[in-house]
């Protein structure tokens, strides 16, 4: 039965996850965060996929895949990329990041790459129209007579 | 919002939205959006209000008063568990107008951006 008042076992958990967001580069042991949070490490999983749906295991390869995606975005190599961001072997990540993502690194960064480029070519088409029009970056579309 | 460098920490690196769209839009200007990870449909612009943006020196400066003074509330948010992300963004330093509080419709807290501008955030029904 649980003992303690419910925000304090938040606060844990929070600072569990805060944990995992500022370290996920680093070879993190979920052992040792269960243990700093005092919990049992059944005990913290349980809690902590209950409060954020992913096991902490998961929810620091999803961190990990999502940092990963900003630094091919601001152009890094795919190595780089799973380097920095904590994984160990290319392959592995290459798989984690197609299975999550839908798409491998580099075809993802290719997106990313054209698409930032567009957006610095031809900055209208990403902006609605009426705030546009409102601006006079393009001219009023109705009612014009043919 | 006021300054569009401080709203993009606040609602990428505080809230944990993702950049949709970052356009250039002329000199010292840009076309800023951004949406909840779990609803990328959904854009959030955040527009500086300034002088030529569909205001003039005067509105923009009356409208910099009402948004820094808390004047508008701007709309709901909803998360999985409100109790785990009201401690995550204090943590994060964000300012809350009201803690969790169970209302008659609902679990709910009020936060402020970093303009001004305040936000309900709830709780998805579980």
């Amino acid at each position: 039965m649980e003992t303690y008042p419910k925000v304090y076992l938040y606060r844990r958990i929070v600072k569990a996850k805060l944990f995992i967001d500022d370290n996920y580069a680093d070879a993190i042991d979920l052992g040792d965060i269960a243990d700093e949070a005092f919990f049992s490490k059944f005990h913290f999983i349980r809690l902590f996929k209950k409060t954020y749906g992913k096991t902490p295991h998961r929810y620091l390869t999803y961190v990990r895949i999502e940092k990963s995606k900003l630094l091919l975005k601001d152009k890094a190599s795919v190595s780089e990329a799973c380097y920095a961001v904590g994984f160990d072997s290319i392959s592995s990540f290459t798989g984690l990041f197609k299975r999550m993502v839908g798409q491998t690194p580099s075809i993802y960064q290719q997106q990313c790459l054209n698409k930032n480029q567009e957006m610095k070519a031809i900055p209208l088409k990403y902006i609605p129209n009426c705030f546009a029009e409102m601006n006079g970056w393009i001219k009023k579309s109705n009612f014009q007579e043919v | 919002m006021l300054d569009q460098d401080s709203a993009y920490d606040f609602y990428v690196n505080k809230l944990g939205f993702k950049v949709h769209t970052d356009a250039p839009i002329g000199p010292g200007a840009r076309w800023l959006t951004v949406n909840p990870p779990e609803q990328p449909e959904l854009e959030i612009a955040l527009m500086a209000i300034s002088e030529g943006m569909m205001f003039t020196r005067e509105s923009a400066e009356s409208m910099r008063k009402l948004v820094a003074g808390g004047t508008f509330g701007f709309g709901v948010f909803e998360c999985n568990d409100l109790l785990a992300t009201y401690e995550e963004l204090k943590a994060k330093g964000v300012e809350f107008k009201k803690a969790p509080t169970q209302e008659f419709y609902g679990f709910e807290a009020l936060f402020k951006d970093d303009s001004g501008n305040w936000f309900s955030l709830g709780q998805k029904a579980k």
